[in-house]
Order: structure tokens, then sequence, then C-alpha cells
């Protein structure tokens, strides 16, 4: 049937079709009453519908699938508590930009503000935290709203979109037609950059001899992974990314810095303190990243390329704001610009002494499991495989010694730093990108967050791997109360773990013990022969931190210095 | 930096064109309340076009924080346009209903007030009168200082509205 053709369906069959029109392949979801409609239709539907545990897990997939393909990710929930489980994970993928569309069900519409059983104002919990929402009245407009509602959360700066339908507008019959073309007056994002901006950009990028890449999420969202690339070789500048950016450039090139702010290397946050030119793509300087605000690049003049225009001058003063498209505005700017030879030697030389004075490293010697090692060797073991992180320590370690080479292959939670997301994320990676290792490097706290997926993804056969940074403690938390409240260890030592081993087999998965630094490498080498599902259960040393480390509310170079770290 | 220092805190009234649906004021006094913006006015009504709605919002703050609202609230779908329409090149009115205490013995000298402001009594009793006036804010603070001896009992205020003079539009165009 094509789109044009009118046929008669009922408001549940209207919505599994025009999913199709979209290209879904797969829900993350969870039934209940008033989406029973939608659930009988896709009994019959070609759909993947992947049964999660519990609603977050659901959003946390959809993210993790969208985040790893770049296409956007679907989930469903039922009314009132299946709507409000989702909220965490509408939340994390809004801070992101992710591109999302949340379906929940809603009670009929003449019950709808009676306080009727598992009744929840959703679409009013969620303004805050969607790109838009919409409560479907009429059976008539759904075709039109889901397809805004794809349309939306992909395009411009992209993001979650919720559409809310009622039990009764599921079951009425309507002339079933998805629309072909879309018109909403008020939403007209820009793609391509100002000229006259653009050509500012070049003059001031010809002129620079101490210039820093800056790169964020957006650059991997605009796929400008490889202009990012040329320019940088173009200049010879150095290249820095967030959290959210890694992946836009590979960490294994000379010219890259790793990441920088709070946990960024020394070199990255010095070349940027010293930097007289930031080019930043896709980047929000965020308050993890800039640390003081005053004594962020101050005396670089500022290049800020966004599809936000809210986020130009949000936190900082920019001299040339670009609102676009990355990818369309970097491929504009290198053809315009004039670079016979590039000015930046003796920068290059500086930065070289700063990797060389102040590498990132940890405690190697002895025989302790330390797991900075443990990452490495995954790093090393699994060069080609996507990693998602929870949130805390482990996060940072994956972020230090996993070097991303490739764009959507690190997937973590920046904006909202929701823990128990890695997993679910790993899942919908995986599902996502069945070919490839997906990994989800862990804390103990972190994957007790989300640990029942351990069903889902038995059940489903999506073989993902669980590397458990097992330290006993909360240990990000007990970082900050080592360094700055005096060793008081106030409820972040987790004395009552289980067995993770006997947890993963009892599900079904496998389970791996590993209390040595010997047994690293078999165990994952173990791990990605393994056809299941697999949880690691790394005993670390306990007491590890994060390092380099600059603390909250200070300049990015005023790094703390403890116990001969640094 | 003196230069900027100099230009806190201004009062800027922003005519925001948005969707006639519902949940659209609620999504914006959300993104008020969310980033912490200091809203002095909210005034919304339906426009000559029955599916857009007008909003008249005031709200004082320094240039950044002005940029911010604006671009905010242009990033919200419903919003069709935001305009910031200076004082010189607009009109603007607030209505205000004012109670105010009076009886026989200071009655007349409330009404010689009320005619010099060319006020209205709307509703009359023993013991009160309503007073409706419109105008500026000035005015209407003006009117509010010299009743309040009287003993104000009650009072509202819409808020205000405006629009830019002339055949300048602030249609929607993007
Ligand atoms: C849902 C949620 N609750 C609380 C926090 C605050 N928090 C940040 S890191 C952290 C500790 C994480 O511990 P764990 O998962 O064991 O990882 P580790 O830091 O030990 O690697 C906590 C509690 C959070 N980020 N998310």
């Amino acid at each position: 049937m094509s789109a044009k053709e009118s046929e008669r369906f009922s408001g549940a069959k209207s919505l599994i079709k025009s999913l199709e029109y979209e290209g879904v392949d797969t829900i993350f979801g969870y039934p209940g009453g008033v989406v029973l409609p939608i659930y009988d239709e896709l009994f019959d539907s070609d759909i993947r519908h992947i049964l999660v545990r519990h609603e977050q897990a659901a959003a946390h997939a959809a993210d993790g699938y969208a985040r790893a393909t770049g296409r956007t990710g679907v989930c469903l929930a039922t009314s009132g508590p299946g709507a409000t489980n989702l909220v965490t994970g509408i939340a994390n993928a809004y801070m992101d930009s992710v591109p999302m569309v949340a379906l929940t069900g809603q009670v009929a519409t003449n019950l709808i503000g009676n306080d009727a059983f598992q009744e929840a104002d959703i679409t009013g919990i969620t303004i805050p935290i969607t790109k838009n929402n919409y409560l479907i009245k009429d059976a008539k407009e759904l075709p039109r709203i889901i397809k805004e509602a794809f349309y939306i959360a992909s395009t411009g700066r992209p993001g979650p979109v919720l559409v809310d339908i009622p039990k009764d507008v599921s079951t009425s019959i309507i002339n079933y037609e998805y629309p072909e073309t879309i018109e909403i007056k008020s939403y007209k994002p820009t793609f391509a950059g100002h000229p006259k901006q653009i050509k500012k950009a070049c003059e001031l990028i010809e002129k620079a001899e101490r210039p820093v890449l800056y790169i964020g999420g957006g650059a991997i969202i605009s796929g400008a992974h490889d202009e990012i690339f040329s320019l940088a070789e173009l200049l010879m500048a150095p290249v820095t990314t967030t959290l959210m950016g890694k992946g836009a450039f590979p960490e294994d090139h000379p010219l890259s810095l790793g990441m920088l702010g709070m946990h960024g290397t020394r070199y990255a946050n010095y070349a940027i303190i010293d930097s007289d030119l930031l080019i930043a793509i896709g980047a929000r300087f965020d308050d993890r990243v800039t640390g003081k605000i005053e004594s962020f690049a101050p005396n670089a003049k500022v290049i800020h390329i966004d599809i936000d225009p809210a986020e130009l001058g949000k936190n900082v003063k920019v001299d040339v704001p670009i609102v676009g498209d990355a990818k369309m505005i970097l491929k504009k700017l290198i053809s315009t610009l004039k670079i016979k030879l590039p000015r930046t030697q003796e920068w290059m030389r500086k930065i070289e002494t700063w990797k060389k004075e102040f590498p990132l490293d940890y405690e190697v010697s002895g025989k302790d499991l330390r797991p900075q090692y443990i990452v490495q060797q995954l790093n090393e073991l699994c060069s080609d495989g996507i990693f998602c992180t929870e949130v805390g320590q482990n996060q940072m370690w994956a972020a230090h010694y996993i070097r991303t080479k490739k764009p959507r292959t690190f997937i973590s939670s920046g904006g909202l730093g929701t823990m128990g997301y890695g997993f679910p994320a790993a899942m919908g990676a995986k599902v996502g990108c069945p070919d490839k290792d997906v990994w989800d490097i862990a804390g103990d706290g972190s994957i007790q967050m989300n640990i029942q997926e351990l069903a889902t993804v038995v059940e489903n056969d999506i073989p993902v791997k669980v590397a458990i940074l097992n330290n006993m403690y909360l240990g990000m938390v007990r970082q900050w109360q080592e360094l700055f409240y005096n060793r008081r260890y106030s409820f972040t030592n987790m004395k009552g773990q289980p067995n993770f081993v006997k947890v993963a087999e009892a599900y079904g998965a496998e389970g791996i013990e590993v209390t040595k630094k010997s047994e690293v490498r078999d165990a994952i080498k173990k791990a990605l022969k393994s056809d299941k599902p697999v949880f690691i259960d790394f005993k670390v040393t306990r007491e590890e931190n994060v390092f380099p480390m600059v603390p909250a509310g200070a300049a990015i170079n005023e790094f703390v210095e403890y116990g001969g770290f640094r | 930096m003196a230069e900027e220092a100099g230009k806190a805190l201004n009062s800027h009234t922003l005519s925001v064109l948005v969707e006639n649906k519902p949940g659209v004021l609620t999504r914006v006094a959300s993104l008020y309340a969310r980033r912490g913006y200091n809203i002095d006015s909210l005034t919304v009504g339906v426009t000559e076009n029955p599916t857009i709605s007008r909003m008249t919002i005031v709200v004082h703050g320094d240039e950044n924080v002005i940029e911010q609202v604006t671009k905010q609230l242009n990033k919200l779908i419903d919003v069709i346009k935001v305009v910031d329409i200076s004082p010189q090149e607009s009109v603007d009115r607030e209505l205000a209903l004012i109670k105010v205490s009076a009886d026989a013995s200071n009655r007349s000298e409330i009404i010689q007030i009320v005619d010099i402001f060319r006020a209205k009594i709307i509703d009359v009793s023993p013991k009160s009168l309503i007073i409706e006036t419109t105008g500026s804010g000035d005015k209407i603070d003006a009117l509010e200082e010299l009743m309040r001896p009287f003993g104000i009992k009650e009072m509202v205020r819409t808020g205000k509205v405006a629009l830019v003079r002339g055949v300048k539009l602030t249609q929607f165009d993007k």
C-alpha cells in the first residue's frame, strides 16, 4: 500500500502502520491495560518487540539503540506507572540530545482528568524533559502526530518526543492515510551556516597560532567526524573531546588530547587554558567541562558551531557563533580556508612536552587488580567493540582508557549521569548493531539499578558483556568523601553485595569472577567467545581514585594533588 | 564591561505568537520556572487568526537573560515567533479594577481623582467603589498610590498587553 491510499484501520493499527512507514524495526516496551489494543496489533507485526523488565530500561535501551545506530529509538509503556517509569530514561535522552519516540498509553479521553485508575498526566510531567509531546485527543490526528513526532525527534537538535495515546483513540476506526509531508510553521531548524560567519571563522583560524578543537556530542550526531579529521590535520591542531564527543576523533592519533574538563587529561586542560583560538563544535560548555567559567580559555577567541541557537553564548562569550549542522558547516569552512602551512609547530611541541610530563597513568606495579588495567585490556582485546558505561569511577576510567576510534562506539550518560543506564543501553546497542561486541563497563552500584534486565537479554538472546569493576563502594561518591569530607564514608560502603556470578547464572547468563591481574585477559577472551550474555565480576582494589581531577568550581588547570597522584 | 553593567536589569516586553492549543501556556510557564527567569507579567489571548494566540510577556533581566529567554522560547515547537518590542515603538496598556473604601464623606473626592485619571466608576455601594482604569503601568501605579489613603480593599491588574505601532506587524514569517 502506498502512503496515499486510505484504508479503514483502528487507531492501534494505524500506529503500527505509521511506525512501519518510519522504518521502525524494534520497540522496547512493557504492556498494560490501556495499551492492550496496541499490543494486540504488535502480535501480528514484523516489528520486533523486546519485553523489558522495567520501563526505565525500555527508554534506556531505545536510547542506546539510537546512539549506536543513528536511528530513532522507540519505547512503549502503559499509562500511569508505566509512563512514569519512563521518565528517567526520557530525561536522560533529553540531556544528551538522543532521537527517541516514547509512546505511552493513556486512560480513555472521557476519563482524563478524573484521577481514573492508572492515570498520570504524563504530557504535563514530561514538558521540561521532552523536545515536544502530544496527547492525541482524536484518532484522526494520529498519523500526522506520529509523523511529526519522528520528524521532530530526529531533526535539528534531536531529542525525545512523547506521544500519549488514550485507549479509545487506539480502538476507534479512522480512514488511515500516512501524510507524505510535514508542515510545522514554528519548527524550521537551520542547517547551512551563515556564509559571513563562516568567512569570519576562517579569518580567525588563519591567524591562530595555538588553536584547539573542542568537540562535543553534536559532532557525532551530525556525522562530522571526517570533516573534523580533515580540519585537525589541515591546521595541525590538537583535538579534545567531551565525554559525549568521544569517537568524533580517533584517540590513538597524535593530535588527540583525549577528554577535557573535571576528569580531563592534564594536557587537554593545559592546552585549553593556553590556547588562542577555541573551535567548539557541537559542544555546550557544560560546567563539568569548563570548571570555573572565567578561567576557561581566558586568552582565546571562540568559534562556536551548534545547531541549537540557544547554546551559542549561553555559558561563554562567543566571537563567531555559527548556527547549523556541524558537518555542512565544516565542509564549507574547510573549502574556504586558505592554509598553506600550518602555523602550529611550536604549539604542538609544547603540547608534546605536556603529554610526556603529565601522562595519563596509575599505579601499575604489583599484582593488585586495578580497574584502569582492566579497561586497558578491554580496549586492547576488543578494539572494534561498542562500549557503554554506567556512571561513576567506572565511567571515567572507561573515558580515559578506552581509546575510542570511531563515532557511535562510546555510549555514556553525559548530561544526566544516570546510574543504571549502561546495561539497558548496551542491550539496545547490541540489538541495533548485532555484529559488534557490545560491553557495559559497570560499577557494582550502578549495575544493580537495572540488573533485572538480565532476564531480557537472556530471553531475547542479546549477548552483551558486562565488566563490573567491583570495588564494593559507590566509588565516585566515596572518592569525593575521601578528598572533601575527611574520609567520612557515609553510606557509600556497599557491604551487602550479591554474588554477581550466581546472579548471572540464576538468570541463565554466564558469570566469571576475577580476583587476580593475571586472570583478566583470559576472562575477557572467554566472555568474547561466549554466545551468551556474560557478567565478569572484577574484584578490584577498593580505594582506587580517578585522577586527574579538578574539584568542582575550580579552574580546569587546578588539579587535585593527592597521595603522590595528580 | 562598564557599559554592560549600565545595561543591566532592563524590563523587556516580549510579544510571542503561539499555536492556540491547550498546554502551550504550561510549556511557556514551565520554561520560566525551570530556568528561573523572572516574569513580571504574562497575558494571553487569541489573535485575529483563531489558530494563533498572542502572549505579552514582561520580563526583566540583563541582555544575556533576555537573549536566552528569547532563544529558549523559540525552541518550543508551538512558539511561532518571539519579538522583543521596545517601548519606543510599541503601545501598551494594562487594565486594573480597584475596590476602594468610600462613604458619603469622601466619595466626591475619589470621584474627582477618578475623573482626572479618565478612569471609570463601575460599581457603587454604601461603603465602597470599584474603579476601572486602563493605561500604562505608571498611570495605574499613580492612581493606586492616590487611592491608598482611602483604603484599597481589593485590586486586580491584568498585566500588560502591547502592539507595535504603525504598519509594522509581528506576524510569523518563519
Ligand atoms: C540514579 C543515580 N543515583 C545517584 C547518583 C549519584 N552517583 C554518582 S556516581 C555514584 C556512585 C556509583 O557507584 P558505582 O556504580 O559502584 O561505580 P563506581 O564509582 O564505584 O565505579 C553515585 C551514587 C547517580 N549518578 N545516579
